[in-house]
């Protein structure tokens, strides 16, 4: 018996040893498996906002980016539309596959940071700050052409790193109350947090209409949020934590229909 | 300085039938900044409400509205209307600095 537990052992970590050499990290296992949407956990009154086109305050910003879409900006000339034509065809599916890694920079990028870099390589115009309202109408109006269509990010290959990155952050037991991301968003989902239920977490309704905030806000600023929720000092939007952690978000959410712009309190 | 009142939003339907109430839907971009807020010096940030909205058909008014600083930002109004000719609606939003903002919408009998 003994000897057999022995065997069995020792190849385990034979196979785990020559995975490790052959550097192909092993598939990562989601810890919530059937993720549920942040609308399963929101109020009937505010999914009638969000349900609505017309009511749905978020469209209003939809309606700004579709205007800036076609607005030649910087030395270039350029507009969105100069190099992209027309958005609800090439701009459709490209929420639900970013974060992405963007090969030439060597590191995983998000839409914000895709637009800015659009901006400033090819249209000759500076950057919109993080988390503007311009920037958030653009990426408004680009998530909405992947309405419904199912979150893919690709993690694979140089990407990994940064999806290990990101899933470290969200591992980590942060601020003064001590609490990991997922003391939240895994272990007490659907239970109460003082006047509102805890949803998982999952990010599929970014950018958002925050009623709090009375805006759309970007996910960087709700990831703010969370941190400084639990008591800790949050890194800068746009940084490279933050970035990692919005990608392995993504990766939580995978499968769940592209819902921007949703609404929630 | 009062902030811009966003482009007006309006839905109503193109045609409806003498006799027919139909629900008139508006919707505006503002930040209805309350008046009781402070800024990150203390200081208070000064009320910038849309504190009026108006809607006249054919000139004559239908439906008016006060509003006041505990409204949400970008507010939402719907109202229904009984559609008794062919007209013109006109919507005007007002804000605190008296600056207005207007869209114009027809109806056809059906």
């Amino acid at each position: 018996m003994w000897k057999a537990a022995g065997v069995t052992l020792g190849t385990a970590a034979l196979a785990a040893g020559i995975a490790f050499a052959q550097g192909s990290a092993p598939e990562p296992q989601r810890t919530i498996t059937d993720p549920q949407s942040g609308r399963h956990f929101a109020t009937p009154e505010t999914l009638a906002i969000q349900d609505d086109d017309f009511q749905n305050p978020a469209m209003l910003w939809a309606e700004e980016g579709e205007l800036a879409w076609n607005r030649a900006e910087g030395t270039e000339g350029k507009s969105c539309a100069s190099c992209h034509n027309d958005a609800t065809q090439t701009m459709r599916g490209v929420r639900a596959r970013m974060p992405g890694y963007h090969p030439r920079l060597q590191r995983v990028v998000t839409l914000e940071q895709q637009i800015n870099i659009c901006r400033t390589e090819h249209m000759g115009a500076p950057a919109l700050p993080i988390d503007s309202r311009p920037l958030n109408a653009m990426t408004t109006f680009v998530a909405l052409q992947s309405r419904g269509m199912p979150v893919n990010v690709d993690i694979s290959g140089p990407a990994r790193s940064a999806f290990d990155a990101g899933e470290r952050f969200y591992n980590t037991r942060r601020g003064q109350l001590d609490m990991r991301c997922g003391s939240c968003h895994e272990d007490n989902f659907g239970r109460s947090l003082r006047a509102d239920l805890l949803s998982q977490g999952m990010t599929n309704g970014f950018p958002t209409y925050r009623l709090k905030e009375q805006r759309v806000i970007s996910l960087q600023f709700r990831l703010q949020g969370c941190v400084n929720d639990v008591r800790g000092e949050p890194p800068p939007m746009a940084g490279e934590d933050f970035t990692n952690l919005e990608f392995y978000l993504a990766w939580r959410a995978q499968g769940l229909p592209v819902e921007s712009p949703s609404v929630r309190r | 300085m009062a902030a811009p009142i966003g482009q007006p939003r309006v839905r109503i339907p193109a045609q409806a039938r003498a006799g027919e109430v139909i629900e008139i839907r508006t919707l505006i971009s503002h930040i209805m900044e309350t008046g009781q807020r402070r800024d990150q010096a203390g200081a208070i940030i000064p009320r910038d409400i849309i504190k009026r909205f108006e809607a006249k058909f054919d000139g004559q008014l239908v439906f008016a509205m006060d509003l006041a600083s505990a409204i949400s930002a970008n507010p939402y109004i719907a109202f229904p209307f009984k559609v008794e000719k062919a007209g013109t609606f006109e919507f005007t939003w007002i804000n605190d600095a008296g600056e207005e903002r207007k869209a114009t919408n027809d109806i056809k009998l059906a």
